[in-house]
């Protein structure tokens, strides 16, 4: 089975993180990248599915030049070889321009089955598995938290405020999965050394046929026109209960409009 | 004034290999997910509850032996291996040492001294930590001067026989096989010896105050019968273990500047939020001291360790160099872990607080692997020429 996972590179969420001032976009330079932690669930459901049924995982990845550190970290978990799509031209992308240019990719490089995280922790916009698989015209089964494959038959359990729904369809497909589906593995050091071997194709926009007018910043059907840093919280008051503590915690309340 | 990062000041790590990296990163987020919320009670029952779960988990990561090749090692390379030193001993001697004595000690004399066959038997079992090792050299009455060694092997036939007992060995009473260092008839001489071998015996050394989540134990050999293949043939005399001694002590000179690391951390965190006299203590100029001189015994620790590390990678390492790092790394590490556990007060002397705990394992760190006198002769010959051992 020819499995593909789409591997995130994102600002680590324990540095500081910060958009750009030039073109209101993350500022990838500014913080460290780190591998998107749903995109490990990713990975990790995509090896057990190799390990069960055989066949070959292959990473992709569109960002900048910078995110084969999060390449290898996704060959050095045990899939076998990754596309990087990295081109200026997709600087900015919005979900739409994003699942073009994937899409397009997907199509060239071929797959059976098509893993991604859930969602990301920088745009968070949780949609691009739902676009993906409108654009490649397969079934979508999103935010699995259990995958079972049978042949061609492939069936979640799909998270819902109440339980889970049973969805089943029939590969190729595109699924997402949440954080509840297993335990990604820790790379091991025999992973870590062996990934720098393993082939990393690099595809521009043309290598992919992407339509340079579906994607990039000016292309975006959504865009940042403002930003501003969230001020720093004032110091809480102090309320001295001197027998009245009841009626000014009341009246405090009711000045927010609590109450 | 927003503040610098007191965990890497120098940015010591921008000159590691994106492998290097990787490593670091990993055996970070292992030690934080799966020791660092155990340790404390490990140390307190003053023991390793599972021994062989840990080892089997840190067998997948591949820590044992990572930096020799073939048979399933990883072949990271010694900076590679000594960042992984630094994170596990960050979290605890005792884990370090468990990988040490596996890795460095154990692994290393088979592959350095055995034959294929002794290879192929064990080498692989124990990259995965299906199988466990120690390392028998010194004596309770030979510690400094292992040549003082008592511990007999004599030829009876084809067979050996081995009589004797080795005194704190590490993981004793788990291994599945012992590496027993032995006086001969043609010098010193070292065999592995199975567990399961009649006459061989290993009891667990109990009221230690430091290394406490680690294994100590007493091997006791009373006339136990090998067979000749049970030699390793490549290992003639003392140096034989001696250089066995000296990658499990290049792995110290790492570890030692990540136990350091974890006390400053700690130290520093905890003077920020304890207040005294109506401000942080970290505020008061004698706490400051305190803190630029662990900064920089912490940081200077971590320079020697990656100096000599790229000095191994090169070829270039001698043991004197080894020697330099053990002695400086550990003796900084003690001056921080102490004045760490000052800057603490009442809390710094519970396990609720890792100074401590990192505190009385140094003790062990100091002696084991060559006490700091005698690493500190070592470096005196080495840039003399003249021998003060005796
Ligand atoms: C927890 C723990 C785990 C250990 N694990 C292992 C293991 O797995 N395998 C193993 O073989 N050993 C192990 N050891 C033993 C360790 O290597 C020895 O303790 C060490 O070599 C020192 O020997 P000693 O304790 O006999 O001290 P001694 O050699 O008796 O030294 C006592 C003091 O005398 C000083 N001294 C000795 N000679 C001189 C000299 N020429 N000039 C000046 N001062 C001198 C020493 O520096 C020291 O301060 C372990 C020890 C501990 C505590």
């Amino acid at each position: 089975m020819n499995i593909v996972v789409c591997v995130k590179q994102v600002p680590d969420t324990a540095t500081e993180r910060k958009l750009s001032s030039k073109d209101n976009t993350l500022d990838r330079d500014a913080a460290d990248g780190v591998i998107n932690e749903l995109c490990e669930y990713a990975v990790e459901e995509a090896l057990k599915i190799k390990e069960a049924h055989g066949g070959e995982v292959t990473v992709l990845t569109m960002g900048p030049a910078k995110a084969t550190d999060t390449i290898r970290k996704a060959l050095a978990m045990g899939a076998d070889k990754a596309v990087h799509l990295v081109d200026d031209a997709l600087h900015g992308s919005d979900a739409l321009g994003t699942s073009h240019a994937l899409a397009q990719t997907l199509k060239k490089i071929g797959f059976d089955l098509v893993i991604l995280g859930s969602e990301s922790t920088d745009a968070r916009t949780g949609v691009l598995a739902a676009m993906l698989a409108e654009r490649l015209g397969t079934p979508q089964l999103t935010l699995a938290r259990k995958v079972d494959i049978d042949g061609s038959a492939i069936s979640i359990e799909r998270v819902t405020d109440y339980g889970y729904d049973k969805v089943t369809a029939t590969l190729p497909a595109v699924v997402s999965v949440v954080e509840k589906i297993n335990e990604p593995r820790y790379p091991s050091f025999k992973g870590i050394m062996a990934a720098k071997k393993k082939p990393v194709q690099t595809f521009g926009v043309a290598d992919a046929e992407i339509d340079t007018a579906q994607v990039g910043l000016a292309s975006s059907w959504s865009e940042v026109t403002e930003f501003a840093v969230a001020p720093p919280r004032a110091a809480g008051t102090i309320v001295k209960d001197e027998g009245d503590g009841g009626a000014k915690a009341a009246e405090f309340l009711a000045s927010k409009k609590f109450i | 004034m927003s503040a610098l990062n007191p965990e890497d000041f120098l940015d010591v790590d921008r000159d590691l290999s994106g492998e290097e990296r990787a490593i670091r990163d990993t055996v970070r987020a292992y030690g934080d997910a799966e020791l660092l919320p155990h340790v404390a009670d490990w140390f307190e029952a003053g023991t390793i509850p599972d021994p062989r779960g840990l080892a089997r988990s840190m067998g997948k990561l591949g820590v044992f032996g990572m930096h020799l090749t073939g048979y399933g090692c990883a072949g990271a390379g010694a900076v590679g291996y000594g960042v992984a030193c630094r994170e596990l001993e960050a979290v605890d001697s005792g884990l370090r040492s468990f990988v040490s004595v596996q890795g460095s000690l154990a692994m290393t004399a088979i592959h350095r001294y055995g034959t294929d066959a002794q290879k192929q038997e064990w080498l692989p079992r124990m990259v995965t930590g299906e199988a466990l090792g120690c390392f028998g050299l010194t004596e309770p009455d030979s510690g400094s001067d292992p040549g003082s060694m008592r511990t007999r092997a004599r030829r009876d036939g084809d067979d050996w026989v081995l009589d004797g007992t080795k005194m704190w060995i590490t993981n004793g009473s788990v291994a599945d096989v012992a590496i027993v260092w032995a006086r001969t008839d043609e010098g010193i001489r070292g065999f592995l010896v199975p567990a399961s071998a009649p006459g061989f015996s290993a009891n667990v050394i109990h009221k230690k105050i430091s290394l406490r989540a680690s294994i100590t134990s007493e091997l006791v050999l009373d006339g136990v019968r090998l067979p000749k293949e049970a030699l390793l043939p490549g290992a003639e005399g003392l140096k034989a273990p001696l250089s066995c001694l000296s990658e499990a002590r290049y792995g110290i000179v790492w570890g030692a500047a990540g136990a350091a690391r974890a006390c400053l951390l700690s130290a520093i965190d905890y003077a920020k939020s304890r207040v005294q006299f109506d401000r942080p203590i970290a505020g008061f100029q004698l706490t400051q001291r305190k803190i630029a001189d662990m900064l920089v015994d912490v940081n200077h620790a971590m320079l020697t360790a990656l100096s000599i590390g790229r000095l191994k990678d090169a070829g270039n390492a001698h043991h004197a160099h080894v020697s330099f790092g053990k002695l400086a790394n550990v003796r900084a590490a003690q001056r921080v872990a102490a004045t760490a556990r000052s800057i603490l007060g009442a809390n710094g002397i519970t396990l609720e607080y890792p100074v401590m705990r990192h505190m009385v394992n140094l003790e062990t760190v100091a002696t084991y692997e060559g006490t700091e006198e005698v690493h500190a002769l070592t470096l005196g010959r080495a840039v003399t020429g003249l021998d003060a051992f005796r």
